[in-house]
């Protein structure tokens, strides 16, 4: 039994962005966010043909370039440099906005400040007043997606955990996260409640509950990877 | 003839008026008419309402106009980014407004503007502090938020190819957001890296025809990124 006093490392950043990677098909039209997301498309194999959205208006965003291959006209949203890949497409921000509201992406993955048990999402303002806040395109995924998936640390730096029972944070959207992953679990959004799917290796049950602030249930099939 | 090409920038400048609304076209610097907004620095109007998807970088360009105190309010989504300095400056001291928009809705808003469109409802932002205070209806039992239209007084757009009836192509990812507020203002005038013959952009490849055009400059890229 790994000790639940000490917190358990599970996942690097990586890990969680290659055990996404995992569960997109072939043929899905995805948006990546900033952070961990965005390191989701480097683990889906290139023969296996997804679609990555860009808001900024692209479809079909490829690797990083070379450093002395940039294109500065080709960015992501984070502002990065990116390649295109063969069957991509460029529209503008009214079109690129469409395929988001419009229910046509098959998943969105965002990173989250909280993410609470009826699927409430907290990812754009810590609600402090001397900051402005800033919310890109957030609202506009997390209400248009067909799915929308999180990716984030299980806890925050300090150890609070960051699925809860209702958000403290201002929220993007109400009741429209579907699946959580984080270092140490893959949990779904169900009408019960925060479902724990899997454990990261290594790490119990017991200890992703102990770090999350709201009841986790269990399938008879919950497995540890 | 129509020709809508302009030989200076006074001239692509002329007549834009303190307190005007003055959509900016780009995404970061990616599409962004850094040519013109110098001109407009150097036309001197205040008082603007500027709709951008970020506010400014560094100490030039946008950040520019803003540290100059030109610029009374901004409409983004996205004002903190690396670099925005003087936005946070002029935000903190309270010397600018600032609204947010979720960008799909800051998007949606200025087509909505160009194609004649007075409100729709939307369900990006229901159940959020965006939300507050704006009228909310249901439809198939679904909640959306009504959303006015953004036209502009001016739109500031960077182009790639632009003939003499101001038909437009862009290139790559800089497209963005300037084939829609191209449409949404009364007067569009267009940063073009290359000027090219009528009869030579292709019809089918056409993104901005040149009706929504009022005036050209010819900005080639080396000069438009000093």
């Amino acid at each position: 039994m790994p000790d639940t006093r000490t917190a358990p490392a599970g996942l690097s950043r990586s890990a969680i962005a290659c055990r996404i990677a995992e569960d997109i098909p072939e043929g899905w039209y995805v948006n990546l966010g900033i952070g961990i997301p965005t390191l989701v498309a480097d683990y889906v194999p290139p023969e296996r043909e997804v679609v990555f959205h860009s808001e900024n208006g692209v479809l079909g965003i490829g690797p990083a370039p070379s450093p002395d291959s940039v294109d500065p006209w080709l960015i992501n949203a984070g502002k990065e440099p990116v390649t295109l890949r063969a069957g991509g497409a460029f529209v503008h921000h009214a079109d690129s906005f469409a395929i988001i509201r419009g229910g046509h992406l098959d998943l969105c993955v965002l990173g989250a400040f909280e993410v609470a048990e009826n699927g409430d999402l907290a990812n754009w303002t810590t609600g402090r007043n001397d900051a402005a806040a800033a919310v890109g395109g957030a609202m506009d995924l997390a209400a248009g997606a067909k799915r929308l998936w999180v990716a984030m640390e299980h806890t925050t730096k300090e150890g609070a955990p960051r699925l809860v029972s209702r958000c403290s944070f201002p929220l993007t959207a109400p009741a429209c996260v579907l699946r959580v992953y984080t270092n140490l679990a893959v949990i779904d959004v169900t009408p019960e409640g925060f479902l724990l799917l899997e454990t990261a290796p290594g790490v119990s049950f017991e200890a992703v509950q102990e770090r999350t602030a709201t009841r986790l249930h269990r399938p008879q099939t919950a497995g540890s990877r | 003839m129509i020709d809508k090409r302009v030989a200076s920038m006074a001239e692509a400048m002329a007549g834009i008026r303190d307190g005007s609304v003055v959509l900016l076209g780009g995404f970061g610097d990616v599409g962004q008419p850094d040519a013109l907004i110098e001109g407009l620095i150097a036309q001197g109007a205040s008082n603007l309402t500027v709709v951008a998807n970020n506010a400014g970088r560094g100490r030039t360009g946008l950040a520019r106009l803003m540290e100059l105190g030109r610029v009374r309010r901004i409409v983004c989504s996205f004002p903190r980014s690396r670099g925005s300095v003087v936005f946070e400056e002029l935000y903190s001291a309270g010397r600018i407004e600032l609204e947010i928009v979720p960008q799909g809705t800051l998007a949606e808003r200025i087509r909505a503007a160009g194609a004649g469109v007075a409100a729709f409802f939307t369900p990006t932002a229901v159940g959020t502090r965006l939300a507050e205070n704006k009228e909310q209806r249901s439809f198939n039992g679904r909640h959306y938020v009504l959303e006015h239209a953004l036209p502009g007084d001016v739109a500031l757009i960077e182009a790639w190819r632009a003939d003499r009836f101001g038909n437009l192509t862009y290139r790559e990812s800089a497209r963005n957001f300037n084939p829609v507020m191209a449409m949404a203002a009364r007067l569009t005038i267009v940063q073009a890296q290359h000027l090219v013959e009528l009869g030579t952009l292709d019809p089918e490849a056409i993104v901005t025809p040149g009706i929504f055009v009022s005036r050209v400059l010819h900005v080639p890229y080396a000069q438009a990124k000093e």
